[in-house]
């Protein structure tokens, strides 16, 4: 029945032997954890000194119902919060435009001010909690109305802490919310990594992610390679401006998928971390140990999951995230059983995160750093994961850099040829997914759902309205034109971008006055 | 009145795939679309981030059989009906709709009341979205 073959179509040998790692140097290639090339985990003590943060993905309806969700959550003994924007806020839209109709709050929270932003984080203190965002395109925009928020909690910005996701490049890539076109993307994201750098020192300014790229149909080599990729494109982009190195490179973080094929998930963060040491040693001069560590979250694979059998999701969540942890992850989140069907409901929310807890506080993989280091096995495949995606990168870099290959749409079709490609396997039954192409059953999907009304978009609308009335108009304006002078003359956009938010102007007018001086990106639409 | 010709003009079904509102994730609508490509049928994709007034245009200057819609984003029920409000308004009702995406199954039967003809969810085969259009679009 099985060809022997990860996930990735990947050939895997019956038995791997110290022959295997012919031509490997344990003491050069693998090191001890917390030293070069930190292939065994980036901290000398990894889960034994601190447990990697439990951080689930988390935002529905307005403000007010994700506040009542993060209060559940860290009542729960979730130590990290993490926030699901919906599709308008995403894509730069107010939740009373024409285009947020039906889709506001469904997917995620509506944030259009900083009121909302205010009532997100009530009475969470964000001078004690790290709080990750998952926001691209605004980026920028957003970044400033979670910095003004921490004002209103009378703190300083610099006590800020978490991290912003803010990788566009992805985003071309796979995830889609994008708002302006490469170049301009990539200097507004240069502008925020300098300004954090001088002024909110512990925020991590991008997430590079590959959660996305391998949700869109990647192979876990093309998810491992296209990120670095990315990781080299922000490095240089922050070179060109002439920072340097190991100014900003610390606070790079990445973002991985854990995907269902266990031990080649295992092995791709373990390449990552080896591979991102070596590249900011070798090819960037890198000096600071920091800017070699590779920090990285962990989802697990929602495209795993089935609709059919939704419970045998839990086992798949499990697995997913034992691979997250056993590969090192310093934060994680796990998905509920339900999320094929809908945003999850409170109860199979806290089953993701028990399955967490079970893991950090029964399994007992704790005890020790890096369990499976040492096996030929996870060795070999550490081994060609990175040699594999070394070569993908060689490929990008002769094309002239990820932005190039980007624009040409190579990894947009690399991605597509594989999704297509696994879905042939599973429609011809060469990969079985238990429930949907073997093991099927009648059943009767009858489960609790997670639903958003209608009258929650309405209720968003008002709130909004409401902003716009008591708020002070002159300085609206006065802050929108500050904005747009900065665009246009090449000055950092934080400081305007925070006082417009201080001003309480809405997501929209900030965009608006961004995309009309850089303009905006469409998709090119290939399939 | 438009002045459609499709059943003269192309003598192979052609189908508009389209990604309405904002949603990015676009996996299952290209997948469907060469599916379909692979099958025999003319596929127009309209690419993401699309609202119900261009879709219902591509598909009338398309001069399509169908629009198949992905939507992930749970704004199915929002988009799907404005879509064939839009082609009832535009004379356009003969175009086939169906759809696909993360779609609880109370919606499923409200949209199926609304005129959208077949909602495919996770765990679809793209055979039997072909052997769908094959049985139901001439």
């Amino acid at each position: 029945m099985s060809d022997f073959t990860t996930i990735s179509s990947k050939k895997i040998k019956p038995l791997y032997i110290e022959e295997d790692l012919k031509g490997s140097d344990p003491k050069k290639d693998l090191g001890k954890p917390g030293e070069f090339p930190y292939t065994r985990g980036v901290h000398e003590t990894m889960y034994r000194k601190k447990l990697w943060t439990m951080r689930m993905f988390s935002g529905f309806g307005t403000s007010e119902e994700t506040n009542e969700r993060y209060h559940f959550l860290l009542g729960h003994g979730q130590t990290g919060l993490s926030v699901a924007f919906d599709f308008p806020t995403l894509m730069g839209y107010d939740s009373d435009q024409e285009r947020a109709q039906g889709e506001v709050g469904r997917c995620g929270v509506a944030v259009d001010t900083l009121a909302d932003m205010e009532t997100l984080f009530d009475k969470i203190p964000l001078d004690k909690i790290t709080t990750s965002m998952t926001i691209n395109g605004p980026a920028a925009v957003l970044l400033a109305m979670y910095l003004a928020a921490i004002e209103k909690q009378g703190h300083k910005i610099s006590v800020a802490a978490g991290t912003i996701q803010n990788d566009i490049l992805k985003e071309f890539i796979a995830q889609h919310a994008w708002a302006f076109p490469p170049e301009p993307s990539m200097r507004v994201i240069v502008d925020m990594i300098e300004f954090c750098t001088k002024h909110v020192p512990k925020w991590n300014t991008i997430s590079i992610s590959g959660y996305h790229i391998r949700e869109a149909g990647s192979t876990a080599v093309q998810e491992l390679a296209f990120t670095i990729a990315d990781g080299i494109a922000y490095v240089e982009a922050c070179m060109a401006r002439g920072m340097d190195v190991d100014s900003f490179a610390p606070r790079l973080s990445y973002f991985f998928n854990a995907h269902i094929d266990f031990f080649e998930e295992i092995a791709k963060y373990r390449a990552a971390r080896r591979l991102w040491a070596r590249l900011m040693r070798d090819r960037f001069k890198a000096k600071d140990k920091r800017s070699m560590l590779l920090r990285f979250h962990t989802q697990t694979a929602g495209c795993s999951l089935t609709a059919q059998q939704p419970y045998n999701n839990v086992v798949r969540t499990t697995i997913e995230a034992l691979a997250g942890v056993l590969g090192g992850t310093q934060s994680l989140h796990t998905n509920s059983l339900d999320e094929t069907l809908a945003l999850p409901t409170e109860k199979s929310v806290r089953i993701a995160l028990r399955t967490q807890q079970i893991i950090a506080h029964e399994s007992g993989v704790v005890n020790t750093i890096d369990p499976l280091g040492g096996s030929y096995f996870i060795e070999k495949l550490t081994n060609e994961l990175e040699e594999e995606a070394v070569a993908y990168i060689k490929k990008i870099d002769d094309m002239g850099g990820m932005i190039k290959a980007i624009e040409i749409g190579f990894p947009q079709r690399e991605i597509a040829d594989a999704a297509y490609r696994y879905q042939r396997q599973i429609e011809k039954n060469e990969k079985i997914v238990v429930g949907v192409n073997d093991f099927v059953i009648d059943e009767n999907p009858s489960m609790d759902l997670l639903k958003i009304t209608d009258e929650l978009q309405d209720k968003q609308i008002e709130r909004l309205k409401k902003v716009k009335k008591e708020r002070d108009k002159a300085s609206v304006e006065k802050t929108l034109s500050n904005l747009k002078k900065a665009c246009e003359d090449g000055s950092n956009v934080m400081p305007p971008l925070i006082e417009c938010a201080r001003a309480y102007c809405t997501q929209n007018e900030m965009m608006a006055v961004m995309k009309g001086v850089f303009g905006e990106y469409h998709d090119p639409a290939i399939f | 009145m438009n002045k459609r010709t499709n059943a003269q003009t192309h003598k192979r079904t052609r189908i508009l795939i389209a990604k309405p509102g904002l949603d990015g994730h676009d996996r299952g609508a290209k997948i469907v679309a060469r599916a379909l490509r692979d099958a025999g049928f003319e596929v127009v994709y309209t690419g993401l981030h699309q609202t119900p007034e261009m879709i219902v245009s591509a598909a009338i200057q398309e001069d399509v059989n169908a629009i198949g819609m992905s939507v992930l984003s749970g704004a199915h029920n929002h988009l799907f009906k404005k879509v064939i409000e839009l082609l009832k308004e535009q004379d356009a009702s003969d175009i086939i709709v169906f759809g696909g995406g993360i779609i609880p199954e109370d919606d499923v039967s409200e949209l199926k009341k609304y005129g959208v003809k077949a909602v495919f969810t996770p765990g679809a085969k793209t055979t039997d979205i072909v052997d769908w259009i094959k049985a139901n679009i001439k």
